[in-house]
């Protein structure tokens, strides 16, 4: 059962990632990455980490989502142009990513790391749910809690000053 | 599911979105695809935090939740302003920082 979950959600998430670079259209490429992030999702909860994968789906598919399928309605979709300013780009990246993947798993699988062929320690219950995540974040990590504060309002402020319409703004005075 | 299934599903996720980043030509792909690696890092840190049977690594992938909402606030706001300006939403096109 286990694994016929992690089989479909990791065909899910794949497909999604290769759906986001694969379409033409930007608007697709959005769709693409929300069966992306709903696939990932499932996997945080084959993980046993419900609170990353509710903040998964609201945060990422219901908020960031919207905002790109806001703004590819405003810039709209262009084709892009097939002109390539490196000969052979299109054909160097894919053997470039395969080259990283296979780079990444020696990387990983070779490591000296005894529990990665293991599904870990069995824990107890309450394991990532949101009382453990907001336990863990308002009292051992508070001050980088505090700075990711900071640091949303921050990019707030800075995208509404970047996409402000300063140029009317200016002619209207 | 053992923990290397997952990490080597991170590390195939990681790699498609860099290969995105490299055939990609507008700026709104590239930041999808910057949103596919960092998603495939948060999975790392998840699998990783699930092995260790610790949920110190959660808190890191909210974390890092946070970050790349705000680059992708910051990142829209730019995109958004270019195409206010009337240039080309082409990142080879703009290259004027280039000197």
């Amino acid at each position: 059962m286990e694994e016929v979950l992690f089989f479909v959600s990791a065909l899910g998430a794949l497909g999604g990632a290769l759906g986001v670079i694969a379409m033409r259209n930007p608007f697709y490429s959005v769709l693409a990455l929300i069966v992306h992030l709903f696939s990932l999702a499932s996997l945080f909860l084959l993980l046993t980490s419900a609170f990353v994968a509710a903040a998964q789906v609201v945060v990422y598919a219901g908020a960031v989502m919207v905002l790109y399928v806001f703004v590819v309605a405003y810039v709209g979709g262009g084709g892009e142009s097939a002109w390539e300013p490196i000969p052979g780009q299109r054909l160097l990246a894919p053997l470039l990513g395969i080259a990283l993947f296979v780079e990444l798993s020696i990387a990983v699988l070779s490591s000296s790391l005894l529990a990665l062929g293991t599904d870990g320690p069995d824990v107890p219950a309450g394991f990532g749910d949101p009382a453990a995540i907001g336990r863990l974040l308002l009292e051992k990590f508070l001050v980088p809690f505090e700075a990711a504060s900071i640091l949303l309002l921050l990019a707030a402020v800075g995208a509404i000053v970047l996409a402000s319409n300063r140029r009317e703004n200016e002619e209207a005075r | 599911m053992t923990t290397e299934w997952f990490v080597v599903l991170s590390a195939l996720l990681f790699a498609t979105g860099a290969m995105g980043i490299l055939i990609r030509r507008s700026p709104m792909v590239i930041l999808l695809c910057l949103e596919l690696m960092l998603n495939a890092g948060n999975l790392a840190l998840v699998a990783f935090s699930r092995m260790v049977g610790n949920g110190q690594g959660q808190v890191f992938a909210v974390i890092v939740m946070v970050v790349a909402a705000c680059e992708v606030v910051v990142g829209l706001g730019l995109i958004v302003a270019i195409f206010r300006r009337r240039l080309p939403l082409n990142v080879d096109d703009l290259r004027e920082l280039r000197g």
